[in-house]
């Protein structure tokens, strides 16, 4: 093995620092997926009627659908009557402030790095903190609703603002868009909803934080979006979850609607546990994101830092209906040992004069396999459309693969789409030029690795960019090539 | 397509085999009739790609197949007169000269002017007679019958189409021109050549295959070419389409490279009903040189498919591919282009490009460049676009007194002339010259 071969090979073997546990005391549904254990969850969150039919009408059609084989992934198959769907922290009242938050919980979130006391009082980023299947605590929510901004979690959306969700719910993704959408559909236990009213331009970064903690559950959060004319809102998404023998399934849906002028801005910071060196656990991600410019000059931006998840699954797309609107994507994602990784974006042109811009850095380490999915579409009314799309790849190592799976469909004569993608190694030149001028081996590496993200980790709010740094030099620790 | 359609074309091509199998009578114990009972059985499980099949997604046979062509026998034997041929050929073209009817070598009407020591030409259905160890060696060796319907199907019902050997050490100056006619003149058509082309050690060839449908009604070819390069050889393919717009072609074109061989396929594509091209590289050797160009110029309701793939299977090599294509009318171009890079194909270098211009908003084209590398060390790429004309360089030429429609033309046949200029052979360069600004200026 060469010198930077082994500098590689150190640099991509760093452990999991979030593998732990807390043991909480958790009211569980027992295993499986029935129409009973969804009217058990409907039961457990006091649901109105509709919602309940709506979740059963997703359950029936879950059961007609068959997982999806296209994507370029393997795994054994999921035994969706050995999971449980609904599991949360047991409290018992509903906390009026953090202050009567179980102090285990807090705990928990704290062990993160996200004190929920110290975010309110110091970096002014809402926070909603969901634990297995419930939101545990929502920070600055008195301080937004001044401004008319409803952030809260999904139940209390539901109970507080039916006629906003009914109106929204599966506006994006259908119930029966696809399998993993439709289980999410049926069994879906809490998550994040955000509405911006029209004008309103978020003061603050609005967060959500999902954290898995008992064993065999299966995370199902919906997070629902909704940006009305002239509004903006940044929003982000980290995760973590233990470290586990076994594997467990996190099948979310992100819905964003954004009216005319509207801005959203998407970013996640994913890192969930990835099962360790031989494969073994690690959480299945498979998620479902999608955003809808439905006004004009309406935009939607996703970032995403992909680094966690034995196998992720995911491709947050943006329906470009609204002339002159305006879809992006930025994604990093970073694959070492056994992890497998297809993800990539969609982007629907219907609109006249809509612009997409899809730049995707892919690195790849250890064992793993790295897979850019992508779709640029055109439809025939689609006017003046333009797309940029990029998508690179880095191998670290002669035994992962990089692989790029770009559909570009164009039905107008108008639209002017370009597609590049590259595929290379960092060379020893390059590592020979930062060790002459005093950088040791493994830094050198990390440094190239961030340079040739930049372009994505620039599109992170500050405080998330640092934290994604610092999560790319760990998950390629020990990797250097 | 409905299953009921797909059904019955599936259930035709059975009865058409039992009755070749009839046909063949002694000729069933020689060991190709193996691979061919192999071949209909791996159709009969395959069955007939549908639009839920990923390699034919945007390519829908159902078209081409309820056109209803009978399956349930071969076509009858064509006959097409000396004069049609030759004003098919292309002019000042010196080179062998190889006509088949309806899939079938015809002796008399072919030329072979190059010395009988360079190479060895005739029907495959005489090589599987006289050549059994070599027709052993690499008859459906590479064309992977398993994986594909079409592929399947050509070689259940390999009987004739050609076998062109070229032993060590020869260069073969006169290129090897395959003109295939399909006689639609008094009724519907369909054929399965088969082709064979072995280039031996250290010898160089160049191949064309030309396609014609002579007649008004339509006619189906589906066409498999082994090519096999040995080491150090050099070989160039052309493919030529200029067909009536009632051809319904699928061919494919696997090529095996073995160490430091180099080969270059050009497809151009000026016509057809539907036409799915697809060109196979086994890049199997260190140090293989393949180039892939290609061409489409489509109008009307054309539908031209081409799928290529490169697999990189050995260390040191280079590939580069340049696709271009211009969609006019309610045509529907489809590119795939797929680049394999192995784990054992460190220091390797494969390049891609598809560039398309839409004039018409009916016309669609769908592009998926797709690479797939396990090997670190390498140098790939690809990119992909699609516009239309540079409205600068448009205005540029009007203010130099350039009339629009002219200027048009001049940057079409700018656009189609960067895959043009690559063509080696002098006469085809200036014949196909001919037929792109012609259409250029009828068309567009």
């Amino acid at each position: 093995m060469s010198k930077d071969n082994q500098i590689l090979e150190e640099f991509t073997s760093k452990e999991y620092e979030h593998g732990w546990t807390i043991d909480l005391e958790a009211d569980q549904a027992p295993k499986g997926l029935s129409e009973e254990i969804i009217r058990f969850i409907s039961a457990k969150k006091e649901e109105p009627e509709w919602l309940l039919e709506w979740r059963l009408k997703a359950y029936r059609s879950w059961t007609k659908m068959k997982e999806p084989k296209w994507a370029n992934v393997k795994f054994p198959d999921i035994d969706y009557q050995d999971i449980i769907y609904y599991s949360a922290p047991k409290q018992k009242v509903k906390p009026k402030s953090l202050d009567e938050i179980d102090p285990e919980l807090l705990e928990t979130f704290k062990k993160l790095g996200i004190s929920l006391e110290e975010q309110k009082r110091l970096t002014g980023v809402a926070v909603d903190a969901v634990l297995d299947s419930v939101s545990v605590a929502t920070t600055f929510k008195d301080k937004l609703a001044e401004l008319g901004i409803i952030f809260c979690s999904f139940s209390e959306a539901v109970r507080e603002h039916p006629e906003l969700v009914k109106k929204y719910l599966g506006s994006v993704v259908p119930i029966s868009d696809n399998y993993y959408a439709a289980l999410n559909s049926a069994v879906f236990s809490d998550g994040s909803f955000c509405y911006i009213p029209k004008g309103v331009r978020c003061p603050m970064e609005l967060s959500t934080y999902f954290r898995i903690n008992a064993a065999n559950t299966g995370q199902f959060e919906r997070t629902l979006i909704v940006a009305e004319e002239g509004s903006y809102v940044s929003y982000l998404e980290g995760c973590t979850a233990p470290q586990r023998d076994e594997n467990q399934l996190h099948a979310a849906v992100v819905e964003i609607y954004a009216q005319k002028d509207a801005e959203v801005k998407y970013s996640t910071v994913q890192n969930w546990y990835p099962g360790d060196k031989e494969g073994r656990g690690g959480i299945y991600n498979f998620v479902t994101k999608r955003g809808i410019c439905a006004g004009e000059r309406s935009k939607i931006s996703w970032t995403q830092v992909e680094t966690g998840s034995a196998i992720t699954w995911k491709y947050p797309s943006c329906i470009l209906k609204g002339d002159y609107s305006i879809g992006e994507f930025y994604s990093v994602a970073v694959t070492n040992n056994m992890q497998q990784a297809d993800t990539g974006t969609k982007m629907i042109h219907i609109g006249k004069n809509t612009k997409s811009r899809i730049v995707s850095k892919g690195v790849s380490a250890g064992r793993s396999q790295n897979s850019y999915r992508g779709q640029v579409k055109i439809m025939k009314r689609a006017e003046g459309a333009r797309n940029f799309s990029q998508c690179d790849s880095l191998l670290m190592g002669d035994k992962c693969g990089a692989h790029t799976f770009p559909y570009i469909d164009i039905e107008n004569k108008s639209a002017q789409v370009e597609h590049e993608a590259t595929t290379s190694k960092i060379g020893e030149d390059q590592i020979f030029y930062c060790t002459q001028r005093g950088i040791d081996e493994e830094k050198a590496v990390a440094l190239i690795v961030n340079g040739y993200c930049k372009e994505v980790l620039n599109q992170l709010p500050m405080e998330f960019a640092v934290e994604a740094q610092k999560l790319l030099a760990l998950t390629l620790e020990g990797s250097v090539g | 397509m409905s299953e009921v359609i797909k059904d019955a074309i599936e259930q035709e091509f059975t009865t058409n085999f039992e009755a070749l199998e009839k046909r063949l009578n002694g000729a069933s114990a020689l060991p190709i009739h193996q691979v061919r009972k192999k071949a209909i059985n791996a159709f009969q499980e395959l069955g007939l790609p549908t639009a839920r099949n990923e390699e034919y997604k945007y390519t829908d046979l159902k078209k081409a197949l309820q056109k209803t062509f009978d399956f349930k026998a071969p076509s009858p034997q064509g006959k097409i007169n000396r004069e049609t041929i030759e004003e098919c050929l292309i002019p000042g073209l010196d080179a062998n000269i190889l006509i088949f009817i309806n899939g079938v070598f015809s002796n008399e009407l072919s030329t072979i002017i190059s010395p009988e020591d360079q190479l060895t030409i005739k029907d495959l259905e005489a090589a599987t007679m006289e050549d059994k160890e070599l027709i052993d060696n690499y008859f459906a060796q590479y064309a992977n019958y398993e994986h594909d319907a079409f592929i399947a199907l050509n070689t259940a019902f390999t009987e004739h189409g050609s076998f062109i050997h070229i032993p060590d050490n020869k260069l073969v100056e006169k290129p090897i021109a395959l003109y295939f006619f399909n006689d639609a003149q008094a009724g519907k058509s369909y054929n399965q050549p088969r082709n064979l082309f072995i280039v031996g050690k250290s010898s160089q060839a160049t191949f064309l295959e030309v396609f014609y449908t002579v007649g008004k009604h339509e006619s189906f070819t589906n066409i498999v070419s082994e090519i096999v390069v040995n080491e150090n050889a050099n070989a160039e393919y052309y493919k030529i389409q200029n067909n009536r717009d009632t051809a319904f072609h699928v061919g494919t074109t696997q090529v095996w490279q073995a160490r430091n061989s180099q080969f270059s396929a050009y497809t151009f594509t000026l016509n057809g009903a539907m036409i799915r091209n697809n060109l196979n590289i086994a890049s199997d050797g260190e140090g293989c040189e393949s180039h892939m160009y290609g061409l489409y110029l489509l109008h009307g309701k054309t539908h031209v498919d081409n799928h290529t793939e490169i697999d990189h299977i050995k260390p040191n090599s280079f590939s580069n591919e340049l696709y271009k294509g211009i969609m006019e009318d309610q045509s529907h171009g489809v590119f795939n282009g797929k680049v394999y890079v192995r784990q054992a194909a460190q220091k390797t270098n494969a390049f891609q490009s598809n560039k398309n211009i839409l004039l018409s908003d009916q016309a669609t084209i769908n592009s998926k460049p797709q690479l797939e590398i396990w090997a670190d060390d390498v140098k790939c790429s690809h990119g992909c676009t699609t516009g239309q004309l540079d409205e600068e360089a448009l205005f540029y030429l009007q203010s130099r007194g350039v009339s629009k429609e002219r200027a048009r033309v001049l940057l079409l046949y700018a656009f189609a002339v960067e895959v043009l200029e690559n063509v080696k052979l002098e006469p085809l360069k200036a014949y196909l010259e001919d037929l792109i600004s012609e259409r250029l200026h009828k068309d567009f």
